[in-house]
Parts: C-alpha cells; sequence; structure tokens
C-alpha cells in the first residue's frame, strides 16, 4: 500500500466522507477502486469550506447534517484499507477538524487506519513545521498544493516537502467544473518538475474524459472531485456506487479509443 | 543549496505572529498575493507620498481627527469615573472602518488593482469600502450575509447608491463569516486582478498588522486627547470586538502604558449556550479560520459554531489573532455584554448626551455603564464609540417599540 499510477493517466478520485451517508461513502469508494480509482481522497465535511465551490459545500453540509465526524472518517479509511489493500488512501481535510482531533493523535490515528497520505487544504509550507514533524513521525505521506500563482521558489518548497504526489492546481479559483482546461495547467505541472520526480496529478475542473486526456498529456494523475459528488448528489443512495463506477470506466474507455 | 521558503513553529517569532496566534493558512494560490502585499504594504509604509496622501483624506475627506468627548452628564448620572467618548461615530461613512478602507483603496491603487472586493457584517464596512471606490474610481463587489442584509438593509441601500455590486451570501449562517468565506473564494478565483480589502483584523498575514496599523490612529489621537484635556492617561478604555479592528486601533498605543486597563466588549448575545453568542473568550478554543490561528467558537469536531449577537458587526466565530495574544498575556481583559444590555446602552446613551451609538459600541458603552460607578472620582474612562447607530433604526425601533 503506497501511492502508486501504474498506467497514465493516474486516476484520483474524491468523495466527500459521509455524503450520503458513511455506508454509501465506503460501497462508492470500494466501487470506483474497483473501476480503476489509483487513489481515493477521503474528504473530511467542513463547515466553512472556503476552497471549494457550491457542489462540495452542499455536499459537506449533507454530511454534516448526518453527524459526520473525523473518526468516523479514519474508521471508514480503516475499512476501505481492509477491503482493497492497495489502492492509495488519502485524508483530506482542512486544517482545524485536525487541530480540534488533535495533530499527534490525528496523525497516529489516521496512519493506523492505514492511509498512505493527508491534504490540509488550508497549510502552507511555511505554516507546516510541526505537520510535517508529524506526519514523518507516523510514515504519512504530506501531499501540498501547487498553484499555476505559485513562483518557482514556492513550488521548490511545496516539492520538496510534499510526498506521494504534488497535486497542482488546474486554475486559480474553487473546486468546481470547468468547461475546457486553461494553459495554466500544463505550464505548472512543467516548473513543478523542474523540482521533483514525484508524480504530478491535476485537480480542479477535471470533470469528464477529454479532460483526463488533456491531463494525460502532460501530467501524471487527474483528480476528479465536483464531477463525482455532483453525480452522487443526484443519484440515490443504492445506485450512486454503480453510477460513479461506470463514469469512471467511462474516463478509462475514452483513454483506450484515443489511444487507438 | 537551502530553499528559501522553509517551514516554521508557530511558537517562533516572526512578522504576522502575535504570540502564537495569526500567520498565514490559505489556500496556496493565493499566498504569491499575499507576499506581494506585505512587500508592497512595507513599501508603502515608508514612502512619505503614500502617507501624506492618506493623512491628507483622513483630514479632509474623512474627518479626522475625532473628537475626544467628555460625557458630562452620563458621568454625573454615574457617579464615578470621568467618562470621554472617542467619537469615531462622527467620521465620514459613521464609523472607524473608513481609516483602514482608505488606506488600503489608496495600496490598491498603487499596486494598480483595479477590482476591489470586501465583505461586510454590519455593512459600516461595506459602506466605507463602496465610499473610497467611488472616490477613487475602483469597480467594487460587497459579499454580504444574507441576515444582515435584513437587519442593515440601509447600509445595503447605501453601498448601491455608492455604485457598489452587493451579492447576498445564502450559505452557512448568512453572516459575517459566510461574507468572508465568499470573498475569499472570489479572491482566489481572481486573485490576479482583484484586491482583497478585509475589514477587520482578522485574516491572513498581513491583514491584522496593516488593519490595525490603520487605526492606530484612533488611540495615537486618544492619547494626545487626554494628555492636553486632563494631563494624564486613562484609567481604562473599553471597545467592543467584533473581529477587533476598532479595539485594536483604540488600544494600541497604550499597550506599552502598563497603568492603563485595556478592556475588550464580546457580544454576549441572548444566551450562555454555545451558538447563542460571540464571546470567544467565553468557551472558544485556539484553531484555524479563515487564514488564522485564533481563538475560534467551535464543536468538539473542530466545525465552526453558529453565533448570535443583535449586532451584525460583532457576530463573528473568531477574533483578531492580536487579540488572542493580548488575551494570553493577559495584557488586556475581555468581558461580554448582551443584546439586552447593549439595547439599553443605546437609549441610556442617547437620552444622556443625545448620542445614538451603533449596536455594536453599544456593548463597549454598556460595560462602561457597568463599572463606571465602581470608580472613583479621578478616574478616567474612555470609550471608543466605533460608530453611530442610524443603521440599526430598523432593530430599534423593533426592539424598543418605538
Amino acid at each position: 500500500m503506497a501511492i502508486h499510477f501504474d498506467h497514465k493517466p493516474g486516476l484520483v478520485i474524491y468523495l466527500t466522507a459521509g455524503d450520503p451517508s458513511l455506508e454509501a461513502t465506503r460501497s462508492i469508494a470500494l466501487e470506483a477502486i474497483d473501476a480503476g480509482a489509483d487513489v481515493i481522497e477521503l474528504g473530511v465535511p467542513f463547515s466553512d469550506p472556503l476552497a471549494d465551490g457550491p457542489v462540495i459545500q452542499r455536499a459537506s453540509e449533507r454530511a454534516l447534517s448526518r453527524g459526520t465526524r473525523l473518526k468516523d472518517v479514519l474508521r471508514l479509511a480503516h475499512e476501505i484499507r481492509a477491503a482493497r489493500p492497495v489502492a492509495g488512501l488519502v485524508i483530506f481535510s482542512y486544517f482545524n477538524p485536525i487541530l480540534r482531533y488533535g495533530l499527534a493523535r490525528f496523525a497516529e490515528d489516521a496512519a493506523a487506519a492505514g492511509a498512505d497520505g493527508v491534504l490540509v487544504t488550508d497549510i502552507i509550507v511555511e505554516e507546516a513545521d510541526e505537520y510535517l514533524a508529524e506526519m514523518k513521525r507516523v510514515g504519512l505521506a504530506p501531499i501540498f498544493l501547487a498553484a499555476p500563482t505559485s513562483p518557482d521558489e514556492r513550488l521548490e518548497a511545496i516539492a520538496s516537502h510534499s510526498r506521494g504526489f504534488v497535486y497542482a492546481i488546474s486554475r486559480t479559483g474553487i473546486t468546481g467544473k470547468q468547461q475546457n482546461l486553461t494553459a495554466d495547467a500544463a505550464a505548472v505541472v512543467a516548473r513543478i518538475r523542474r523540482w521533483t520526480t514525484l508524480p504530478v496529478a491535476v485537480g480542479f475542473g477535471i470533470s469528464n474524459a477529454e479532460h483526463v486526456a488533456q491531463v494525460a498529456e502532460f501530467a501524471d494523475a487527474a483528480v476528479i472531485g465536483s464531477a463525482i459528488v455532483e453525480l452522487i448528489e443526484r443519484s440515490t443512495p443504492e445506485a450512486s456506487p454503480g453510477e460513479v463506477a461506470r463514469f469512471i470506466k467511462g474516463l478509462h474507455l475514452h483513454q483506450a479509443e484515443l489511444a487507438r | 543549496m537551502a530553499s528559501v521558503i522553509n517551514p516554521a513553529s508557530p511558537s517562533e517569532s516572526r512578522p504576522g505572529r502575535f504570540g502564537i496566534y495569526g500567520g498565514r493558512y490559505v489556500p496556496e494560490t493565493l499566498m504569491a498575493a499575499l507576499v506581494e502585499l506585505e512587500h508592497e504594504y512595507e513599501a508603502a509604509k515608508n514612502d512619505a507620498a503614500f502617507q501624506a496622501e492618506l493623512a491628507g483624506l483622513l483630514k479632509d475627506y474623512a474627518g479626522r481627527p475625532t473628537p475626544l468627548y467628555f460625557a458630562r452628564r452620563l458621568s454625573e448620572q454615574l457617579g464615578g469615573a470621568r467618562i470621554y467618548l472617542k467619537r469615531e461615530d462622527l467620521l465620514h461613512t459613521g464609523a472607524h472602518k473608513i481609516n483602514n478602507a482608505l488606506g488600503q483603496a489608496l495600496l490598491a491603487k498603487r499596486m494598480g488593482k483595479q477590482r476591489i472586493i470586501a465583505e461586510t457584517g454590519a455593512g459600516q464596512h461595506g459602506v466605507a469600502t463602496a465610499t473610497v471606490c467611488a472616490l477613487l474610481g475602483l469597480e467594487c463587489v460587497i459579499y454580504m450575509g444574507e441576515v444582515d442584509m435584513e437587519r442593515q438593509e440601509l447600509n445595503v441601500l447605501r453601498m448601491r447608491l455608492l455604485g457598489a455590486e452587493v451579492r447576498g451570501v445564502a450559505s452557512g449562517s448568512r453572516t459575517l463569516k459566510d461574507a468572508i468565506s465568499e470573498a475569499m473564494r472570489d479572491w482566489v478565483t481572481n486573485v490576479r486582478t482583484t484586491y482583497y480589502l478585509l475589514g477587520s483584523a482578522l485574516g491572513a498575514h498581513p491583514y491584522p498588522t496593516m488593519v490595525r496599523d490603520f487605526h492606530r490612529v484612533i488611540s495615537r489621537e486618544m492619547k494626545q486627547q487626554i494628555l492636553e484635556k486632563e494631563g494624564r492617561l486613562p484609567t481604562a478604555i473599553i471597545a467592543c470586538v467584533g473581529g477587533g479592528s476598532n479595539a485594536i486601533g483604540a488600544f494600541y498605543e497604550f499597550i506599552p502604558d502598563r497603568e492603563v486597563r485595556l478592556i475588550g466588549v464580546e457580544a454576549g448575545g441572548r444566551g450562555t449556550a454555545l451558538g447563542e453568542h460571540a464571546a470567544r473568550f467565553r468557551g472558544g478554543v485556539p484553531g484555524v479560520l479563515q487564514g488564522t490561528y485564533s481563538y475560534v467558537l467551535q464543536d468538539e469536531d473542530g466545525q465552526i459554531a453558529l453565533t448570535h449577537s443583535v449586532s451584525a458587526g460583532l457576530d463573528y466565530a473568531s477574533i483578531g489573532p492580536e487579540h488572542a495574544a493580548l488575551h494570553d498575556s493577559g495584557r488586556a481583559e475581555y468581558v461580554s455584554q448582551d443584546d439586552q444590555a447593549a439595547l439599553d446602552a443605546v437609549v441610556k446613551l442617547a437620552r444622556t448626551e443625545g448620542i445614538l451609538p451603533a449596536l455594536e459600541s453599544a456593548h463597549a458603552v454598556a460595560e462602561c455603564l457597568r463599572i463606571a460607578p465602581t470608580m472613583a472620582p479621578h478616574d478616567i474612562l474612555a470609550v471608543n464609540l466605533s460608530g453611530r447607530g442610524d443603521k440599526d433604526m430598523g432593530i430599534l425601533a423593533r426592539e424598543l417599540k418605538l
């Protein structure tokens, strides 16, 4: 169990844990892995998700209204790990729920649950001293975000402190759909590669097979979040695992077609 | 070669940290803009032309210096300390917020940014921002929670008249916290072209320092004025604390004067349970909200709590990080006054001095009403009257059955 992308582009699938229920997230995650997801990002719902667009905001509200807590997300991670030993597993959170849980306790429990890495949306390298020490202590990969606006000296720091992969944000903005990938995405990935040999995943606004194919041209993996979360929102809890699996297979199918 | 950017511990002393509080907890996309802002602000601080332009506008446009008024009738009726009111309510647009709005708008202009966004709670910061944008010919978008738009409707109309676009925020508690989140979402999207004119001593570095610096003029004037009038420093200074911009402005120059008590007044709301008030030092726990590490009202899972106050400007789950440091060091004291006490204080000040305070500032007046009678006749109590109450007439009409 480690983060690895066997084919290109790899697929990182974000799910808001507890939306619409923890059981549903578990089923969706397992189906997503079986359909070809290399890494599952389990999102910890937060009351004030300022980096997220309306789709993930609504998902967080639904998950919180069902009483989803960080300890539930860690238990869910443990269940997914037990059922699928090989897939990559990342805990994705805002910082405050982790601080309240206790940074050291969180690191220990996330590692014990079988997570491979952690991504904290509102942690930047300069503030990450204690966080990095805890991640290192328990052997979890800290994954930092890299932005199109990050100058080279920031990308160097981000690349040198990240483990597992580097998450490149495709454009300035919050999570959510977009029509076309901007030139920003390829440019930031090319700049990151000057500083690291880690895989680079591209996220924010990746919502269909065409986007995934575009990402394949310059990055190692595509992160799909809001498109999947919206699919779950429109579907029933019973039908959503199947729908998510079909959606993910569709992304790969398109890949195969392009390859021919 | 070592990287120029290195991880640091929260306890490490550096710009933007107040003790262990403050810092920068933001999405990476905003970091370049925050660093640019920090550098531009440092340059502007040492630029005589910038400072002269700001001083000129503060004097001739905003109306500084504001008077330090001896409230004779109130002092006599309470029968204790001599009470002075720092009349920030007399400033153009009706509150201290214009000090910071002018400073930051000039900075935005200097940086070549044509589009300004801001959040507002009570609407005073929104009005101040809309005003300076009109003055400087800048595009202006104001985010405001829908609950606040309803209870501060007059300010919504003022902003629109001034040419600003007011965008209602329907997420979360639909108050100040949600307006800040929405403004940050706009900023993260339009960061290359847009200046975020944050209205309180909150958020990521350099905002808490910069906003405080633009309001330092309050305590600088107060110190000079009280020395002229009384020949000595005040016994205590009282200010209301939402994010904490008027309070830090009123406290700052007195921090080295250990004999001067600094008293911040939080919103006690309508009860002591979580969700019924906005008293961060009475139930808050250190945490991260909207870019800074400070006391935050939150549940045991780290989810941000709902808050309540009759005053929109104090209705916020966190507090400026410098106040958190002043609290922990004991240099400032923080108390709370509830909704009813604030309403009573509005009536009392209106009918003894003919001054109608904003509901926010009325929390400071309420604390003054409580402690002045317990003080000696030679004691001096200075209350920062941060804003005027015209904006609250709808709430006052309903609550006081006028």
